[in-house]
């Protein structure tokens, strides 16, 4: 149990600040539940329509949503913690990759086409592997910017994030003479929502993959370890004969998959490709995951698994606050408020403050202790 | 004395320059040349003294957004709720304009404008206490700021906009709130005939919302580098450690400077209600946040804190908006060569920013090694972080 303990304290925070959150989050919903007197936010049921039976409620719901957000806020951490900034070019380049996957799929030459039905297997693997070589190749053009040129990582990403939707929007209308398709086709549903026979939508099992695919690369390579040093102390990390330049370009690397994927399985998942849309905002969730997280946004020791709880913690929050009849208008605020206060909980001068109170407690009580043990 | 420090007497009047003066003139420089680029190739453009004024028009609330960023950025923190702080001005003061039952126009003038910065100057604040005081990091809370700013313009609005009547008389007024000036226009001649019938005067028109940019401009310099606080900025920027042990109080300088920032971003909103009416809209001021950024950083602010200057933001504002207008009226119809030539133009500025600040300081470049150049000497040139 020590142990435990200490692995949750460890690190920034630890996982204690993505989970304390989530759990205030879930606490919340069960005391409304047992207030009205219906656990309809915590019931999961089997939903069967004609294409089989799937498990449903609003916690598979929150689940689902977020794995897009999820996979995102994972290359995302890497990035922060190798270079000590935010990509904030990825809902851009993730509308790039987008493009070029549908593209590949309809690799003929079409004017003004709007749905995408009837594709064939080759043609969408083909598409995802174009979707993240092209993510990569425009990362690797943001990790140069920020490894070689020693930019800033918002400085160096601003640059896409300006222009990168127009370059989607240039080769998608280029190809099929429109910004926006829709993707109604049997294998695209598969990937983004359900197959067929199978209880659980795909999307979670996308991150489940995701996630043990780098759980793997950390545990057979030294990336982890050379990424936080360089995070921590890039001169130091060099002196120490780590190349800052590569590990900060293969964190780039690894963040074009993950935006790659991302997109992919948003775009089959929502059933349309916009370049407009495409995951439009998403920069900033994935940067508000990170850092509920309990990730430095500065760079240095990261945890992944608190980056994935932080996307799982805005998605809750978000179906939160609708399940109360919060009207839309409204939500931005409330989810700023909570935001704001879950940061200002795990801000150091408030951690603080509890240490000073824990160790007041500890001492005033310390006699009574003492006592007992006699 | 002098074996230890170089004589400086005798060294070249370029090395003197620090790193901030000559990002601002190098960003004055590449205004200029744009600006002779637009007037002499594109027809419409071909009068100086109307292009120089339409551009600044469209651009003034973007000045003032770009040196609410600029103070911020000096002083080592970003500020990217600008743009959410522009909505919500132009939603509470449109609101209060249909509401507020009062007839005297001057009285509603400066009701509104006290208003407009009121509101900036208290989000600011918020955002202040947070980051100094509590210790968060800038990004996320101006993050939440900004979405916090945007959702309660929502709430006000109901969701949907809000039009201000127009016999309203704050906005009858706005509507003449221009100054012509015929020294910087020209005369047009209508011909008929082969005969001059009749000569009209087109002047230049400078709205007085681009007056409003030039002062705050002027007034934000003077602060930043005659008054103890703009030093203090400076100092936090550069090193916080070293302004902290030479008595420069961080936490109270870092809030103040927040709380400028959204008092100017309050201000900008009620300078773009000068522009596009008062009317408040969910899309207000999208997007302005990261063209203030884009502004500041050509300008010659380096996001790190410490170099800054706010002329050089006034240049880059007037970069982006003659880039703007020259692709609006060299015939690229699509709406996205706007968006990319921005981007390249940022590009293009960031990474000679880089190569410039990394040649003056260690008279060589850091590139890979594939990518070999001559190797310069310099001899001892001055400390590039010195202001």
């Amino acid at each position: 149990m020590n142990a435990f303990m200490k692995k949750l304290k460890g690190g920034v925070g630890g996982l204690a600040m993505p989970l304390v959150a989530l759990g205030v989050l879930l606490l919340f919903n069960l005391i409304r539940c047992v207030v009205t007197g219906s656990w309809s936010f915590y019931e999961i049921t089997i939903a069967t329509d004609e294409k089989g039976s799937i498990l449903s409620g609003s916690l598979i719901s929150i689940i689902y949503s977020a794995s897009a957000l999820a996979i995102l806020a994972m290359g995302m951490t890497l990035v922060t913690a190798a270079c000590g900034g935010q990509d904030i070019s990825v809902g851009a380049v993730g509308a790039i990759a987008g493009a070029f996957f549908v593209i590949m799929m309809h690799p003929q030459h079409e004017v003004q086409m709007s749905t995408l039905t009837s594709v064939a297997w080759p043609n969408v693997i083909l598409g995802v592997l174009v979707a993240i070589v092209a993510a990569v190749v425009f990362s690797l053009f943001n990790g140069m910017l920020v490894a070689c040129f020693k930019i800033q990582p918002m400085i160096a990403t601003l640059i896409l994030f300006s222009c990168g939707r127009s370059i989607a929007y240039y080769f998608l209308n280029n190809h099929l003479g429109v910004g926006s398709i829709k993707l109604d086709d049997p294998i695209i549903f598969a990937m983004g929502k359900v197959i067929p026979g199978v209880p659980i939508p795909t999307p979670i099992f996308v991150v489940i993959l995701m996630g043990l695919l780098i759980w793997l690369i950390f545990k057979r390579t030294n990336l982890r370890l050379y990424t936080q040093a360089v995070g921590i102390n890039q001169k130091a990390a060099q002196l120490n004969g780590i190349n800052p330049v590569a590990v900060k370009l293969l964190s780039f690397v690894v963040l074009g998959v993950c935006v790659a994927v991302s997109s992919v399985v948003q775009a089959s998942t929502l059933g349309t490709m916009a370049t407009i849309n495409q995951m439009d905002g998403w920069e900033m969730d994935a940067i508000l995951a990170v850092a509920i997280g309990g990730n430095a946004l500065g760079g240095g020791k990261f945890r992944l698994g608190g980056s994935i709880l932080g996307a799982y913690t805005i998605a809750t929050l978000t179906k939160t606050l609708y399940s109360m009849g919060v009207t839309s208008e409204s939500i931005q605020a409330y989810k700023a408020i909570v935001i704001i206060a879950i940061m200002a909980a795990g801000s150091p001068v408030v951690r603080g403050w509890f240490v000073t109170v824990n160790n007041k407690i500890r001492t005033l009580t310390k006699s009574a202790r003492m006592k007992e043990v006699d | 004395m002098t074996a230890i420090q170089p004589d400086l007497r005798k060294k070249k009047r370029f090395e003197r320059l620090t790193d901030a003066q000559l990002l601002t003139i190098i960003s004055g420089v590449i205004f200029a040349l744009m600006f002779a680029i637009a007037v002499l190739s594109i027809e419409e453009l071909k009068r100086p003294g109307i292009t120089f004024t339409t551009v600044l028009n469209s651009s003034c609330y973007l000045i003032i957004l770009a040196c609410a960023l600029t103070v911020v950025m000096v002083g080592g923190g970003i500020n990217i709720s600008v743009g959410g702080v522009i909505c919500l001005t132009c939603m509470a003061c449109a609101k209060f304009l249909n509401e507020s039952g009062i007839e005297d126009p001057t009285l509603l003038l400066w009701a509104t404008f006290a208003l407009a910065i009121g509101i900036g100057a208290v989000f600011g604040a918020f955002q202040g206490a947070l980051i100094s005081y509590l210790e968060i990091q800038p990004f996320i809370i101006t993050l939440a700021g900004m979405f916090l700013a945007r959702g309660l313009a929502m709430i006000l609005s109901g969701g949907g906009n809000i039009k201000v009547d127009d016999a309203n008389a704050f906005t009858k007024w706005m509507g003449d709130a221009e100054i012509k000036i015929q020294a910087l226009g020209y005369q047009r001649e209508k011909i008929r005939g082969g005969k001059v019938v009749a000569v009209f005067d087109v002047p230049a028109v400078l709205k007085w919302a681009s007056i409003i940019a030039i002062v705050v401009v002027i007034v934000i310099y003077l602060v930043m580098r005659y008054t103890k606080f703009g030093r203090n900025i400076y100092a936090i920027g550069g090193n916080a450690q070293s302004a902290t042990m030479l008595g420069v109080n961080v936490k109270l300088t870092r809030f103040n400077s927040y709380l400028l920032s959204g008092a100017l971003s309050g201000l900008a909103g009620f300078v773009f209600m000068m522009l596009n009416g008062a009317k408040g809209s969910s899309g207000t001021g999208l997007r302005t946040e990261m063209d203030a950024i884009a502004s500041s950083i050509i300008g010659g602010t380096l996001l790190s804190g410490g170099v800054g200057n706010v002329i050089g933001s006034f240049f880059g504002t007037m970069i982006l908006g003659t880039l703007q207008s020259i692709i609006g009226f060299s015939g690229l119809q699509e709406a996205y060569w706007q968006q990319m030539a921005s981007g390249v133009m940022l590009g293009i500025f960031v990474v000679m920013q880089s190569i410039i600040l990394s040649v003056r300081g260690k008279g060589k470049m850091s590139l890979p090694k594939w990518l070999h150049l001559s190797k310069k000497k310099s001899g001892g040139a001055p400390d590039p972080s010195v202001i």
